[in-house]
């Protein structure tokens, strides 16, 4: 684990192949449900495996599941990328 | 009699074992105040018969969709004697979360632990009795799509439901449940030690596929090929058997009925075979393709790529208001509008469901095709004809973009849009074709007397009064007609094309039949030369904008009021398209007289 505090980004700015652990969801109460139903919980790590054209939507694989999640809804998902 | 729900999350297979329990007998039940579909079925299991009822996948009994409302009400007014929870085994860390809530509840329940098969392929490794042993349930492991373990899971069941004297019901069951981080802690403490799983889902069949089928070159490509693939195989295999089904239904009524019928008045022959008989024939021919649609889309959708197919499309759908789901429907459209608005039940959330409803009429399906095909041949020369019909696909679209642009703020959807992807799967045989019975079965049941009654109607608008010919301006349909005129007069479409337009509310492929009885001619060169003595390309153009644009037929009609159960959306289908049809038509025709052409 890195000493220094990781930096903070959000879901859709990581790179396809990318792995980080979720800080925090900042969405309605709705879809905050359902990503927590999907394994969606604080400190999971979760990956990035690629983003659909015209910014469309993004395939995230989190642990045994692979869903789609659409480009502004992953903004909210506030993530720390795993360094290496 | 007890009763049994069947409760679990989507994709973990739980309609496959609905089904292997139920048999496919499983019929609609009434709820009071549950607004969807739940199938039933009574079973034996035992030595007694029970009441099996399969309730709406959902993720988490606090959810805020619409099914996890519907799941929230039918557990807090029906007594269940036993809740049998259907998981996916791989996903037991996360899915967990359902029977710790049906416990919090109080609701007597058994799990299955569904996939077990492909669990063991990924690695997953469970040990149901430490599990059943904390959840305070008895734990099964079972596959429903291939029965193993699926005998001694029956016997459990039985004996499970033998035990329970009387039925619990949920009372204010959002009150029971616990707080996320009591529920995070719980996951924990049940799984620890019970459940011995990989980091991450590692399926290399799935990453292997994906890679090809999401490629940001190829996936879209890929897609186009998958979907015309899928539509040659329903509509190339069946049209050949709507057409023996037709004859057949012909052969009979030319054998039996019309001999038999014969003594009777003419009016009350034309009535029973012209009618009646014609409006049966009219439900009976969608069977085949419905039946055909539901065993390519039972492939297309247990295999995972349906949903794949919404990833790849979700860009440009979600500025409509769409999903990519919509579009693969709206494409099936293009054969037959029936099966396609039927196939958008996959789609969970009312909202999207309705506004897909609303576009998938504008497919320009292969019945409007043939008068079109009929028309622009008769109507143009031989090297416009096929421009015209692409213009008419254009229009198509069109008119779908701008349904879905003016209807997204009023049908929008409220329900997040997470999809998951899973693992590649192939359904097998049986699977596809239990689906595609039952889908036939629901048509049959749901639409044919809406259809029958709409063509009888029809039939006695052309026919009354009994003394004049059929169709001709002194029948009532004739009257309408003239009565429309000043309507249909701005758009170049003359009295005689506006009785066909009544006969294409029942189907666009009697149309031209329509029109050979107004213009007493036989189909065919006959016709066409009838037809072009009497108007130009200009009123043409606009009469087959109309028959592109108004309501494509009786059973899109009858589908529409039963799969959104409301008359109400079913009438605004209408009048849109009607609209949308009038304006169009008006624009071009006026448009074009103004050029001077």
């Amino acid at each position: 684990m890195p000493t220094s505090p990781m930096p903070t980004t959000n879901l859709a700015s990581l790179k396809p192949g990318q792995s980080a652990k979720i800080v925090d969801l900042n969405l309605e109460s709705g879809l905050e449900r359902r990503l927590y139903a999907l394994g969606f919980h604080r400190g999971q790590e979760i990956q990035l495996l690629r983003r659909g054209w015209l910014s469309g939507p993004l395939h995230i694989r989190i642990r045994m599941t692979e869903v789609m999640l659409r480009h502004c809804d992953a903004c909210k998902v506030h993530v720390a990328s795993i360094i290496g | 009699m007890k009763r049994i729900a069947v409760l679990g999350m989507p994709n973990t297979g739980k309609s496959t074992f609905f089904n292997r329990l139920t048999g496919s007998h499983a019929h609609i039940g009434n709820w009071p105040g549950i607004t969807v579909d739940l199938l039933q079925a009574k079973v034996k299991l035992g030595d007694d018969f029970v009441e099996v009822v399969d309730l709406p996948g959902i993720y988490d009994l606090r959810g805020f969709s619409e099914d996890e409302g519907v799941v929230r009400r039918f557990l807090e007014s029906a007594p269940l004697d036993l809740v049998l929870l259907v998981l996916n085994a791989s996903q037991i860390d996360r899915q967990v979360i359902l029977p710790l809530q049906v416990k919090q509840v109080g609701l007597p329940a058994v799990l299955l632990l569904n996939m077990v098969d492909e669990a063991a392929r990924f690695g997953v490794k469970v040990q149901p009795e430490v599990l059943s042993e904390r959840l305070g349930m008895p734990v099964l492991p079972i596959s429903a799509k291939y029965g193993a373990g699926y005998a001694a899971a029956i016997a459990t069941i039985a004996e499970t439901l033998r035990q329970q004297d009387a039925p619990v019901q949920a009372n204010q069951l959002e009150e029971c449940l616990l707080p996320d981080q009591q529920l995070s802690a719980d996951i924990q403490a049940v799984l620890d030690g019970a459940v011995q799983m990989p980091l991450q889902l590692s399926d290399r069949l799935t990453s292997r596929l994906d890679r090809v089928l999401l490629h940001p070159a190829w996936g879209l490509p890929l897609f186009f090929a998958a979907m015309y693939l899928v539509f040659q195989t329903i509509y190339a295999l069946g049209a050949p058997v709507q057409e023996l089904l037709g004859n057949s239904l012909a052969w009979f009524r030319g054998v039996a009925l019309e001999p038999l019928l014969a003594p009777l008045p003419t009016f009350v022959q034309g009535f029973l075979l012209d009618g009646l008989y014609e409006g049966v024939g009219t439900v009976a021919a969608f069977l085949p393709v419905i039946f055909l649609f539901f065993l390519c889309m039972a492939i297309v959708e247990d295999s995972g790529y349906l949903s794949r197919a919404a990833f790849l499309m979700d860009a440009l759908m979600e500025r409509l208001g769409l999903d990519g789901r919509s579009f693969v429907m709206s494409l099936m459209g293009f054969g037959c509008n029936v099966p396609a608005i039927l196939g958008t039940r996959v789609m969970r959330s009312p909202g999207l469901r309705m506004l897909s409803m609303l576009v998938i009429p504008f497919s320009l399906c292969s019945a409007r095709l043939n008068v079109f095909m009929f028309m622009a041949t008769a109507m143009f020369a031989a090297d416009m004809a096929p421009r015209v019909i692409f213009s008419l696909y254009l229009m198509s679209f069109a008119a779908a973009i701008l349904t879905a642009a003016l209807f997204k703020g009023r049908f929008s959807s409220h329900e997040p849009l997470v999809l998951e992807l899973p693992p590649y799967r192939f359904p097998t045989f049986k699977q596809m074709l239990v689906r595609a019975w039952c889908e036939v079965k629901h048509f049959w049941f749901w639409s044919r007397r809406f259809i029958i009654l709409g063509v009888v109607a029809i039939w006695l608008l052309n026919n009354l009064p009994t003394n004049v010919p059929t169709a001709s301006p002194e029948t009532l349909s004739g009257m309408i007609g003239q009565a429309m005129h000043p309507i249909f007069a701005p758009l170049g479409i003359n009295p005689q094309l506006t009785v066909a337009l009544f006969f294409g509310f029942i189907a666009k492929e009697i149309v031209l039949g329509g029109l050979a009885v107004i213009y007493s001619q036989a189909e065919g060169a006959d016709l066409a030369r009838a037809i072009a003595q009497e108007i130009d390309w200009v009123q043409a153009y606009s009469f087959m904008l109309f028959t592109l644009l108004y309501v494509p037929c009786l059973s899109t009609i009858a589908v529409l009021k039963s799969e959104s159960k409301s008359m109400r959306f079913a009438l605004l289908a209408i009048a849109w398209s009607l609209g949308l049809a009038w304006i169009s038509s008006f624009l071009f025709y006026q448009g074009a007289r103004a050029l001077g052409l």
